[in-house]
């Protein structure tokens, strides 16, 4: 090869970096020496088996739930998994169907018009909502400021603030009484580009998503609803509620087929009401034709899309979370509508199960009244870091301490008991707690 | 073919998925917070639904089965190992907000990658947060904006990219608060330092570039750049994209580059996922250390722990719900580790030798290359201009036609002051006979571009479906499946 370039030595194919540049004949960078395939799964795998084998009840946006077997066989096919962004449209159909059919299937669980192919996770998805309801505003209402629910999820309220901080937007919090958005707190003080809730809620709780909207809508600005999809089998769609709906829908894929694999990747989806179709951000898949007249699909209203628009383009994004939108697909065409309520349902009842048996001993009680969906707030008579900590001794991951973001709420602990949780993982975890409060 | 909705018959389910719906559970919450209707999800067997998808990913081009060559996204071999590990179930079992003290194994695996990354571009912290490349060019501008405002320098309002940039790079600006100047790039693919000289001054914020450029060649001025943006008071930004070309051979921090990101995609073969996941991690220098997302990982007592907020008060923040694409930054450890040491510069090698022996072969089979004075890095462009003038075909009726030959096309009309162009980028994983099937295809199809010009613009005929409707797919929008 080197004698049909030209050239003698592979070296001399680098002769145009200034030689002041180049590192220098001994490379003194990376890892070490080399590891075989077994060696580093060695490596790799006695680091995992560190951390493995603690029994998760810890939600707050990441979920222990069963993922079919049948999910990963698929979206972890060659043909799927190493492809790249469907540009060639004609060698892309399998990713390209399969997408379509992703849309189709968020847009039936959010009662929404349109979805895009995915954003990163649900925090940058939620940030690049509250983008697409000001670029709406700027054409009413001029406003710029965006009302979030104190119950959002912390991380989402931060990432979104973080993605948006160099914009113009600001961000006003609704604050919460009970662990929920307090109604009589909803602002009088002119126009709003967006309102932005969680149902159900960071601490479980369902809000009163109707009110909300209704007051949102009347008030001229956009309903972001930042929600979970499995409970969407269940729940009201972002689609239905009030009088005339949400305009987004977004949040986080993870718990439609993927592992928790500490928090990532999972992916974000943005779903929305036809009039804001154009202000999705990201790839969008379209049906279309080839001159045969058979059915295609093909990557559309590319337009709005940074390798076209470049700064106008309604987004940076370009690479997504295409893979797990695969799983996604596959997990909800195998699991069903059917499939997804029992799952959600069971996680709902193991909940309550949960919140029973730890609420049963003393000094423990829940931190809210009202309902719950499968995630609650217990006020625990100790620091909860420190019984966290104790659990783990136990084999428990006991939940996910409220300490950092809600001080004011004392001693509170967020658990969740997805339905992969055993009626005697659920006793272990009581009676771990009760002899470490004794 | 049909879609998964299309098979569906009301009342069928894959029995194992689908428990009883404990209704006793729902009883208790509110009416009004219920949905009314099931959602429309498709109701099939499993078998179904296996057999749906597993047809459909029979039609799709990728890496396992394909020639790849699509420039600038490294479409390269993704080890299995790598994807083995990623898939321990000590790492997928493992819940983001899990203690520290029960993250360790974890923890260490992103210490290490960290390490590395800082190695490989010389950078003096790096954050793994960032999901892919463009998030990672928005926490870079992101920490410029913050490393200005930071020392009351308020008036920089301007990012300078070469007009040749990634559509991120522009977009990425605007997204920061920032406005976009482009700098044009001489016949050469170097940048024109006499227009940047023109275009810097107290309002530059940054220069964002990469390097290899997008022209597919290595920017020869770097030093000069980075001295002109310096001098001017702004920082500059490295794009990772094309770091396979030089990975092992010079470091971008040696290059004078402030701040960068890496798509571990591309430069560290985590599969690319029919769209992603990618990662983006971001090194930075002293000067914008302060600034770096969070959570990082550090080393404390023996042990490791997280940097949040309360650790680095000038960071720019969270970007994600928890640490980023954690699965694909193990994917990537898993990778350097094979690689080891000495593999790192093999990378490099081998990109470069590949790219360089196509562009060589492609010339003497009679293609026009954009930078005939210039040696490819592991990228390089044609252009397709006399072609298209003399028969009427274009870059994408090529390109088409490819496929046919079952090879992924090079990336089409980028960079865009390029006519009718391929940008080709071969990666080192392939071997010679795979080049040499590409440039038997390419001298195949400029033959029937002079015969039959006809053939290539009506091309690809051998696929599932022939050349579709871009246009129709925009005017009559049909974004999700309706019945009937």
């Amino acid at each position: 090869m080197l004698e049909q370039i030209g050239v003698d030595s592979i070296a001399a194919l680098f002769e145009e970096i200034p030689a002041e540049l180049r590192i220098g004949a001994s490379p003194s960078i990376g890892p070490g020496e080399a590891m075989s395939e077994m060696a580093m799964l060695r490596w790799m795998g006695e680091r995992a088996e560190r951390d493995a084998g603690l029994v998760c009840f810890a939600g707050a946006g990441c979920y222990d739930h069963h993922v079919p077997a049948a999910v990963w066989d698929i979206a972890g096919r060659g043909e799927f998994m190493t492809a790249y962004t469907p540009y060639q449209a004609e060698a892309s159909q399998g990713t390209l169907q399969l997408v379509f059919e992703y849309q189709s299937m968020m847009c039936a669980l959010t009662a929404m018009d349109a979805s895009n192919a995915s954003v990163y996770d649900g925090a940058s998805g939620l940030a690049e909502a509250i983008l697409m309801a000001v670029r709406k505003a700027a054409r009413k209402s001029r406003s710029r400021r965006v009302l979030m629910a104190e119950t959002l999820h912390p991380h989402y309220r931060d990432a979104a603030r973080n993605i948006v901080a160099n914009q113009g937007v600001e961000i006003e919090t609704l604050p919460m009484a009970g662990g929920r958005c307090e109604l009589k707190r909803l602002p009088d003080d002119g126009a709003f580009a967006a309102l932005v809730l969680q149902q159900p809620n960071f601490f479980g709780l369902l809000e009163d998503a109707d009110r909300l909207t209704d007051w949102a809508k009347g008030h001229g600005a956009a309903v972001i609803g930042v929600v979970n999809p499995l409970t969407l089998s269940v729940l009201k769609p972002p689609g239905q509620w009030g009088e005339s709906g949400a305009d987004i829908a977004c949040g986080d894929g993870q718990p439609l087929g993927a592992p928790m694999s500490s928090g990532g990747p999972s992916f974000g989806f943005i779903c929305a009401k036809a009039p804001l179709t154009r202000q999705l951000p990201g790839r969008i898949i379209g049906q279309t034709e080839d001159a045969a007249g058979r059915v295609g699909y093909s990557l559309t209203l590319q337009a709005r899309e940074q390798h076209i628009r470049r700064g106008k383009a309604t987004s940076n994004i370009c690479t997504n979370q295409g893979l797990l939108v695969t799983a996604a697909a596959v997990h909800m065409a195998l699991m069903g509508a059917q499939g997804l309520a029992a799952a959600a349902a069971a996680s709902r009842a193991n909940t309550l199960r949960l919140v029973e048996r730890l609420t049963a001993i003393d000094g423990v009680r829940p931190l809210f009244p009202g309902p719950f969906f499968h995630e609650c707030a217990l006020a625990l008579p100790k620091p909860a870091p420190e019984v966290l900590d104790t659990l783990l001794d136990r084999g428990v991951l006991g939940g996910v301490s409220l300490a950092k973001h809600f001080p004011e709420l004392g001693n509170a602990l967020l658990v969740c008991a997805t339905e992969k949780r055993s009626a005697e993982e659920i006793d272990t975890y009581a009676k771990a707690l009760a002899e470490i409060l004794r | 073919m049909s879609t998964i909705f299309d098979l569906s018959q009301p009342g069928r389910n894959a029995a194992a998925q689908c428990a009883d719906l404990d209704g006793a559970a729902l009883a208790r919450l509110p009416e009004a917070a219920l949905r009314a209707a099931s959602p429309a999800l498709p109701e099939v067997s499993e078998l179904q639904a296996v057999r749906h998808y597993t047809n459909l990913s029979a039609r799709n081009f990728s890496i396992d089965s394909q020639f790849y060559p699509l420039g600038s996204c490294t479409m390269k071999y993704n080890p299995r190992g790598a994807h083995r590990a990623a898939s321990l179930s000590g790492f997928l079992g493992r819940h983001p907000l899990a203690p520290e003290r029960a993250s360790q194994g974890f923890m260490e695996c992103l210490f290490a990658l960290q390490e590395i990354l800082k190695e490989v571009t010389g950078m003096a912290a790096v954050s793994l947060t960032p999901m892919a490349g463009a998030q990672g060019e928005f926490a870079g501008v992101a920490m410029i904006r913050a490393y200005h405002r930071a020392r009351g320098d308020l008036e920089r309002r301007e990012i300078l990219t070469p007009d040749a940039a990634h559509g991120t790079n522009p977009a990425t600006a605007v997204m920061c608060g920032y406005t976009v100047r482009e700098v044009a790039v001489d016949g050469n693919g170097d940048v024109d330092l006499d227009a940047l000289k023109a275009a810097v001054g107290p309002q530059t914020a940054g220069l964002m570039m990469t390097n290899p450029s997008t022209c597919g060649v290595f920017e020869r001025q770097a030093v000069q750049i980075a001295q002109v943006v310096h001098d001017a008071g702004g920082l500059l930004y490295y794009d990772g994209a094309n770091l396979n070309a030089i990975l092992g051979k010079v470091r971008p921090a040696d290059m004078g580059f402030d701040v960068l990101h890496l798509n571990l995609h591309k430069t560290f073969a985590t599969p690319h996922g029919g769209g992603g996941p990618g990662a983006g991690p971001v090194g930075v220098g002293e000067r914008l250390l302060p600034h770096l997302p969070v959570p990082v990982v550090a080393q404390h007592e023996g042990g490791y722990r997280w940097l949040t907020e309360d650790d680095v008060p000038g960071t720019i923040g969270r970007l994600s719900a928890f640490a980023g694409n954690a699965g694909i930054l193990l994917r990537a450890l898993a990778y350097a580790l094979m690689l080891g040491r000495t593999g790192m510069d093999r990378v490099s090698d081998f990109a470069v030798l590949n790219a360089a022996y196509l562009a060589t072969r492609l010339k003497a089979a009679g293609f026009e290359l954009a930078y005939p004075n210039r040696a490819a890095t592991h990228e390089f462009i044609l252009t397709l201009a006399a072609q298209a003038k003399a028969h009427g075909v274009s870059a994408m009726d090529f390109a088409k036609r490819l496929l046919d030959f079952g090879m992924h096309a090079p990336t089409t009309y980028f960079p865009l002051l390029v006519p009718e162009c391929f940008l080709i980028e071969p990666t080192e994983t392939e071997c010679r006979e795979e080049l040499d099937r590409f440039v038997d295809a390419m001298i195949a199809i400029a033959e029937e571009a002079e015969r039959d010009p006809e053939h290539l613009r009506t091309a690809p005929h051998n696929l599932p479906v022939g050349r579709l409707d871009d246009v129709k797919a925009a005017r009559d929008l049909k974004l999700r499946w309706t019945p009937g």
